[in-house]
């Protein structure tokens, strides 16, 4: 027992060892909690709908989501937007056709175009491309508990903003709590009462900021809910088989261990 | 094989005996599953089914994935986004590639440091050892250039920096580097050529991992007494051992699944736990990160690699020496690389005659120590390397040698070891009294 102990507590140290990948100084992150975290946690579909809704209007204007193709709107354990929604949601959409070499309008086939207007990063993966909770100490064992911290970073930085600006270099910089540096080039985008979404959520920065948050994760990791259900189902089948195991190589070894006859 | 005496295959039907003078298969796969097998291996002893597991697991998904993959500059990266996205399950396989490969490296360091306290190096089984040796290298090296393939921000990073491992030696280092990274700096003769030797190296280890168990069978099996089976008879060879199947077979198997739970659990509900976020960016050449780490496994090694700068007294000593030819991170790629030659010596560092630690006073407390430093340059190799790390990473480092070429030595001569059991089978039975002291295990009653 007490070498099981301190096996597993190295294995521990080991683990922790493993994931110390603090990235320099980080701001301060929230731990927000969301309906998708944990073993069992699912998507809200009437959130990521909001979040999409925020994202198209707001984000959009700057940010691509070149990866996502637009079908998978309408999947399963996610946004669960019917088929007509997706034409329409597409349809509205302009993208660069390279056939054609000209824009249309895009196809329920086509993926989020891809926006380089200003330099600012493609969203499909920010929330698994960013992370948080690297404590305590640097030792990014907060990690094991809350997660890896993107998404809740990507919230972070939508409500950071203290209001205070510099400019430098010809460039302004917004003050934001969550940005390493202290010191962001993408202005505050969300206000209160910026959207009015259609089943009458009250829109919110901090509202807002976790709608969008949550549609981003979607968007990064789109099968969160196959992946989890695999997970569950794998591991409750491999628990059995364990048991099994451990039951015919205990009665296996009886006759060797104890020097008796198995009963038969 | 094995020496260890022993019941051979005997071909009975006429098929068989058609079979058998013509090609021996099921001979060798009977003998092999039949080996006589201590019976006192512990729970260390189920790593090698482990790591068979992780090699095929990583090449049944691996070819899948390749199947979906493209290795140029520009598509690499969406093309794994493809694989996540829109290929069916592809999500699943390569959570299942990517974390197999830190189950595959987890197993390996608890086998090698088995073999280590155990003493499985020594005689006769330096070469099971040496082969193995080979195995992690190539394990590092195909892990290392897989890493590369996803063509996020650490893959590239990760590529440059490692290339220019060889870069630094003195001379023939640009040359060398230029040859093998097809070009100048990183890019997409790079990319080819990772991918067509990541999907090359398994089947070197394979081919390897054959050899390393064809020698462990001709010697037999080492055991947690280290001390060999008896082989003058084969009624005193069955007092040691139990066949491999199904005593052992089962038993590791069942060790197998309880471990695969806790693989399951990570790729189900944290696949992105061990891996870097850098990575989710896609490679770009003109922006590097802010800490350039490798995998978690190879963060002991990186510590080493980074530990000795310039401003180490050995390091200078060297330099002075070499009229300035060996510089700080000349010194550094040979010291990493040095870290791991002295495992492939370690069969004639070791000057004790006795094999297992079990029995070692001494020997037990430096091995503990050993693998705290290890754990501790695995921490060592992620933390910036400023400061009080750079401290750290350098006393490990200076441990992890001085273990293998001082401690290990020595304590050969000055050790005197404890009281040993005469034979395998007095080590069991002291672990499993027998129920019925009057029914002795080669004469069962019979009723």
């Amino acid at each position: 027992m007490r070498r099981i102990l301190l096996f597993s507590g190295l294995i521990g140290l080991l683990f922790g060892a493993t994931n110390v990948y603090a990235a320099g100084p980080s701001g301060q992150i929230e731990d927000i909690s969301f309906s998708y975290e944990g073993p069992f946690g699912t998507f809200e579909p009437e959130q990521l709908q909001r979040g999409l809704v925020v994202y198209q209007e707001v984000c959009a204007a700057c940010h691509g989501l070149k990866y996502v193709p637009l079908r998978t709107l309408g999947d399963k354990g996610g946004l669960d937007l019917s088929e007509a929604a997706v034409k329409t949601f597409a349809r509205n959409i302009e993208i660069y056709d390279e056939v054609l070499e000209d824009f249309r309008s895009a196809l329920p086939t086509d993926n989020f175009p891809a926006n380089d207007s200003v330099g600012a990063p493609d969203l499909s993966l920010i929330t698994k491309a960013r992370s948080g909770f690297h404590g305590p100490a640097g030792t990014g064992l907060a990690q094991l508990f809350k997660g890896i911290g993107g998404p809740e970073y990507v919230y972070s930085l939508l409500t950071g903003y203290t209001g205070k600006e510099k400019e430098e270099a010809g460039n302004v910089l917004y003050e934001n709590t969550a940005f390493s540096g202290g010191y962001i080039s993408m202005a505050p985008v969300l206000f209160d009462d910026l959207i009015e979404f259609a089943d009458g959520t009250p829109s919110t920065v901090e509202g807002m900021a976790e709608d969008v948050t949550a549609f981003l994760v979607w968007a990064a990791e789109p099968k969160m809910m196959a992946r989890k259900q695999m997970g569950f189902v794998s591991v409750s089948l491999l628990i059995l088989l364990s048991v099994l195991l451990y039951l015919t190589n205990k009665k296996i070894w009886a006759t060797i261990k104890y020097r008796t006859r198995a009963e038969d | 094989m094995s020496g260890i005496p022993h019941d051979h295959y005997e071909p009975k039907t006429s098929i068989e005996k058609w079979l058998h003078r013509r090609l021996p298969v099921v001979s060798i796969v009977y003998d092999t599953l039949m080996i006589p097998t201590p019976k006192n291996l512990n729970w260390m002893w189920i790593w090698g089914i482990v790591l068979t597991f992780c090699l095929f697991h990583q090449i049944v998904t691996g070819i899948v994935l390749a199947m979906h993959y493209t290795p140029h500059v520009d598509l690499a990266f969406a093309s794994v986004e493809h694989i996540m996205r829109n290929v069916n399950s592809g999500w699943a396989l390569r959570y299942l590639h990517q974390n197999g490969a830190s189950l595959f490296f987890l197993a390996a360091y608890f086998h090698i440091f088995r073999s280590i306290y155990y003493g499985s190096y020594k005689a006769p089984r330096e070469i099971t050892w040496i082969i193995g040796i080979f195995i992690f290298l190539a394990m590092m090296g195909t892990a290392f250039m897989g890493y590369v393939l996803p063509w996020g921000q650490m893959s590239f990073w990760a590529a440059t920096v490692i290339s220019g491992l060889f870069g630094a030696i003195p001379g023939i280092g640009e040359s060398i580097q230029t040859w093998l990274l097809g070009g100048p700096a990183v890019d997409n003769a790079t990319l080819n050529r990772f991918f067509s030797l990541h999907y090359l190296l398994p089947f070197v280890i394979a081919g390897l991992v054959v050899v390393h168990i064809w020698a462990f069978h001709t010697t037999g099996n080492n055991n947690p007494t280290g001390i060999e089976v008896r082989r003058t008879s084969k009624e005193e060879a069955q007092k040691d051992t139990v066949p491999f199947w199904p005593y052992f077979v089962i038993k590791d198997f069942f060790a197998l699944a309880v471990i695969l739970v806790v693989f399951f659990a990570i790729v189900g509900f944290m696949p992105n736990y061990l891996g870097h976020p850098d990575n989710y960016i896609e490679a770009n050449p003109l922006v590097t990160p802010e800490h350039i780490v490798p995998e978690w496994y190879f963060l002991p090694f990186y510590a080493i690699l980074r530990a000795f700068t310039s401003d180490v007294w050995v390091v200078q000593l060297v330099s002075f020496a070499t009229g300035g030819i060996i510089d700080a991170k000349f010194f550094g790629v040979v010291a990493m690389f040095g870290s791991i030659m002295v495992l492939v010596l370690l069969p004639w560092l070791d000057t004790s005659i006795i094999r297992s630690g079990k029995y070692r006073p001494m020997f037990k407390w430096w091995f503990m120590l050993l693998v705290i430093d290890f754990i501790i340059l695995t921490w060592a190799g992620s933390r910036p390397a400023e400061g009080i790390y750079s401290i750290i990473a350098l006393a490990g480092s200076a441990y992890w040698f001085m273990f293998f070429i001082v401690v290990l030595p020595i304590l050969g001569i000055l050790e005197s070891p404890s009281r040993r059991p005469f034979s395998i089978e007095e080590d069991f039975n002291r672990h499993y009294p027998a129920m019925d002291i009057e029914t002795p295990q080669t004469e069962p009653t019979k009723e």
